[in-house]
């Protein structure tokens, strides 16, 4: 039983991986890096960039 | 505008340029130029302003001004649609390559779009690709406003022909991912499965369970031979049927036995098959494929002229200016150029004089003056004030062009496959074979089962798994560490190339000379008001060699300037703080004391009427060159060809004659006369270097055995070639050389290295002993140390030779 459930558990890994390439989640790597680093809600109220 | 002088060094707030003295300020900023404060003032006005505190400095120094139609053959429909990749419903997207996409402020701003515009609904940056892609409404914004926008803020989009002809490739590791995903998660699955055959838990375990363990690892298995192996079969059989032995081909047939083996063994109940090493192996083989397939995707090694050539042209008919893709050129339609554009196919000149710059072409860097009527090849740039011509050839038949239908640029001109290893795959394959028969011939007269035994070990032994990852994982490295130094090879079997190489061709114009920085001497002496007055003059007028001049002079500029006359070809005269400068080619002075050898490059100056003398101008030489030629010299067969006059042979005929090099010197070569030069030594038995820069050397870079691009700009366009080089390690290339041939021998040492493993492997596999502990024991261990002793002696030996 044990054997199977893990078995189960991996392949779900395996799926979700290849789901995961097909949808193109690796063709960039590298603007995302970047990108998560931008603060979003400052730049409203900056009318004037400090400098 | 204002003009300030600042003595110490200020920094233009958008683009970092240094400012001259024609800074501009707001409030507290400073800006180089115009087109820089506009792009401020443009983000200000959005609340963009966070563009500058990502980064110091971010902008792009802002090129050639933006004439009005530029983009307007984007309102063309068909070249709409080229470019498109979906169009729905009033919702459309399109994807843009921009060359000056350089930092985190540019991902930041150029994903800002719909601030600056509320139809642009999204936009998102590939900064790999420096591709940005924008989604718009299509009803509300045209496709042409958008590269307009792009440009205002700095960021030109780059739209060329091969763009209109054909979508970009877009070529993506997907398969691979997907293939190595699934030997990785067979081969961990099945090595956990395997665990009870090799260790003794019997009291525990029941046969019951045994059995179940071999049917799952048969299941794993399965697929990871028919998906994931499925290119080593492929690719051993398009080498058969070439009658070639490639390494793929014991690889299949060690993986052939192997599976074929533990299917036996389990089916008939004698053991529990060798799966986890057959997982693995699969798994390790794919690794290797992966690690050598990185490629550099912004960089494009198979451009044509097509790259090259603007997407667009204007063409007058009856007086009406409209702009059209180059494509859709016809004979006889009259064209609009303007100063710093490209003849885009053979043409006569209607206009009454034009200056076109060759050196794009021909490697020669003078300016050429046409007249009325006369021919204009395509790929020359106008230098000067806008003309008009008339097509008369097609664009793909121009002078120029014809030089992409030659055969050379139709195939490919290497196969696939790494030379060295197939070479030994040869003597490998026929050995394992013999080997094979030789045991079980011997075997078989003892026992036809022990002999069976003996050669699917032996053949699952022999299975060059190291040796077919020792190439991926040495160049591999190698290529990297060529990358960081900014020379990029196009894949990994340049590098095999290189070693073979000894005979190097260099061209001159771009590739030895720097284009960019020309030495400039003055005969006799100015005065501070008298260059002041020279540059003032040089300022008015758009000829290169004027503009060196004008970078050359370091003194400030006169307002005060009268009656401007330039007559193209010729030379220039005004009125300035009322002396009259005269500045241009001797025939222009006209004056006795111009000497008789006069050079082409020689700008005349008199003041008054007086002749003060000249600027010579030459083309300086890229720093390192002499002991660059030197140190290839020793080693390697030189030649220089160039497409320039032969202006410059005795300095070269000298520096081969200090540096101690028998070298060939040609100068006035043509493209195709390089191209045929190249082919002559390759019929002589040299294997040929090309070291280029321009569109006059595609054929020749094309020809040779190795083609290597130099280039300012790595994102700027570069001929097909090879590898591309960044003209800053120029002094590099006898190191990059040397260390490609010492990546090679680590090569051939962890070939050794594999062998050893295979030796030992047979030895158990011949005496009829291989039990599958020691199969899996043997295999992983002898290709993780192969690849541990390529990746550390790559990266050891690029530390000692400093790259």
């Amino acid at each position: 039983m044990l054997i199977g459930a893990s078995i189960l558990v991996a392949i779900g890994f395996l799926i979700a991986f290849l789901v995961s390439v097909k949808r193109g989640q690796f063709d960039d790597q590298h603007t995302p890096a970047i990108r998560m680093l931008f603060d979003d809600s400052s730049n409203e109220n900056k009318s004037k960039p400090t400098n | 505008m204002k003009n300030t002088t600042t003595s110490e060094i200020t920094k233009c707030y958008h683009c970092g340029e240094q400012c001259d003295n024609k800074s501009i300020a707001i409030d507290d900023k400073i800006f180089c130029c115009n087109g820089c404060k506009v792009v401020f003032e443009i983000l200000s006005e959005n609340n963009l302003c966070t563009y500058y505190d990502l980064e110091n400095n971010p902008g792009n120094t802002n090129t050639t001004p933006l004439f009005k139609e530029k983009f307007s053959f984007l309102d063309d429909h068909s070249v709409a649609a080229e470019l498109l990749e979906f169009s729905d419903n009033g919702i459309s997207k399109v994807t843009f390559y921009i060359p000056s996409m350089h930092c985190s402020s540019c991902i930041w701003l150029l994903e800002k779009l719909y601030r600056l515009n509320p139809y642009i609904t999204n936009s998102r940056v590939n900064f790999v690709k420096k591709e940005v892609s924008v989604t718009f409404r299509d009803r509300e914004i045209s496709l042409r406003k958008i590269a307009e926008l792009l440009t205002s803020i700095g960021y030109e989009p780059q739209i060329n022909l091969s763009d209109l002809e054909k979508k970009h490739q877009v070529h993506s590791h997907k398969k691979l991912y997907a293939k190595l995903a699934l030997a990785g998660f067979a081969f961990g699955n099945s090595m956990l499965f395997s665990i009870p055959d090799y260790i003794d838990f019997s009291a525990g375990l029941t046969q019951n369970f045994k059995t179940v363990f071999s049917v799952l690892n048969i299941l794993l298995s399965v697929p990871v031979l028919f998906y994931s192996a499925s290119d080593f079969f492929i690719s051993s059989y398009k080498g058969l049927r070439k009658k070639i032995l490639n390494i793929d081909v014991p690889i299949a047939i060690g993986i052939l036995a192997l599976m074929l083996r533990s299917l036996f063994e389990v089916l008939s109940q004698s053991g529990g098959g060798y799966f986890d090493s057959f997982n693995g192996l699969i798994f390790f083989l794919l690794l290797g494929r992966l690690f050598q397939e990185k490629t550099y995707a912004t960089m494009s090694f198979e451009r044509d002229y097509k790259s090259y050539f603007p997407a667009s042209v204007t063409v007058i008919e009856n007086d009406i200016q409209s702009v059209i893709p180059v494509s859709k050129i016809n004979i006889g339609d009259t064209i609009l150029l303007r100063n710093q554009e490209l003849i885009p196919a053979d043409a006569l000149l209607l206009s009454d004089s034009a200056s076109i710059d060759y050196s794009f072409v021909t490697g020669e860097s003078e300016i050429v003056e046409k007249h009325k009527n006369e021919m204009l090849y395509a790929g020359g740039r106008l230098s000067g004030s806008n003309i008009q011509i008339k097509i008369i050839k097609k664009v793909s038949q121009s002078y120029l062009t014809k030089l992409w239908n030659n055969d050379i640029f139709q195939k490919n001109k290497k196969q696939n496959l790494s030379e060295l290893s197939d070479k030994v795959a040869q003597y490998f394959t026929i050995a394992v074979l013999l080997i094979a028969s030789v045991s079980g011939g011997y075997w078989m007269t003892i026992d036809w089962k022990i002999a069976i035994n003996v050669i699917s070990s032996v053949l699952i032994v022999a299975c060059p798994c190291a040796l077919a990852l020792s190439i991926p994982f040495s160049f591999g490295n190698a290529l990297r560490i060529f990358g960081k130094n900014k020379f990029y090879l196009k894949n990994i079997q340049t590098i095999e190339r290189i070693k073979s190489i000894n005979h190097i061709v260099f061209d001159k114009t771009g590739t030895l000379t720097w284009k960019q920085k020309p030495e400039i001497t003055f005969s006799q002496k100015l005065s501070n008001d008298e260059q002041k007055w020279v540059k003032t003059l040089a300022q008015n007028s758009v000829h290169p060699l004027s503009r060196y001049l004008f970078d050359h002079l370091d003194v400030e500029t006169s307002g005060d300037i009268k009656d401007f006359v330039e007559i193209s070809g010729k030379g220039m005269l005004a009125r300035i703080d009322d002396h009259e400068v005269q500045l241009g080619s001797a025939s222009w002075l006209d004056h006795d004391e111009i000497l008789r050898d006069n050079k082409a490059s020689n700008v005349h100056v008199a003041i008054d009427g007086n002749y003060k003398g000249y600027f010579s101008i030459v083309n300086s030489y890229r720093p390192g060159l002499r002991s660059i030629l030197k140190t290839l010299g020793s080693k390697y067969k030189i030649a220089l060809i160039s497409g320039d006059n032969s202006r410059e042979k005795e300095i070269f005929e000298k520096i081969f004659e200090d540096q101690g090099i028998e070298g060939t010197i040609k100068f006035n070569q043509s493209p195709y006369d390089k191209q045929a030069y190249v082919l002559r030594l390759q019929a002589a038995g040299d294997r040929t270097l090309m070291i280029g820069d321009g569109l006059n050397d595609a054929g020749a870079l094309k020809q040779s055995d190795l083609g290597i691009s130099i280039s300012e700009d790595i994102n700027a366009f570069s001929p097909a070639c090879d590898a591309i080089i960044d003209a800053s390690q120029f002094k590099k290339i006898p190191m990059f050389l040397k260390y490609a041939e010492t990546s090679y021998n680590i090569v051939i040492v962890s070939f050794i290295l594999s062998f050893l493993y295979n030796i030992i492997g047979l030895y158990f596999a011949v005496s009829g002993s291989l039990s599958p502990l020691i199969a899996a024991v043997l295999m992983p261990l002898s290709s993780i140390s192969v690849v541990a002793f390529s990746t550390i002696s790559t990266r050891l030996i690029a530390k000692k030779t400093g790259l």
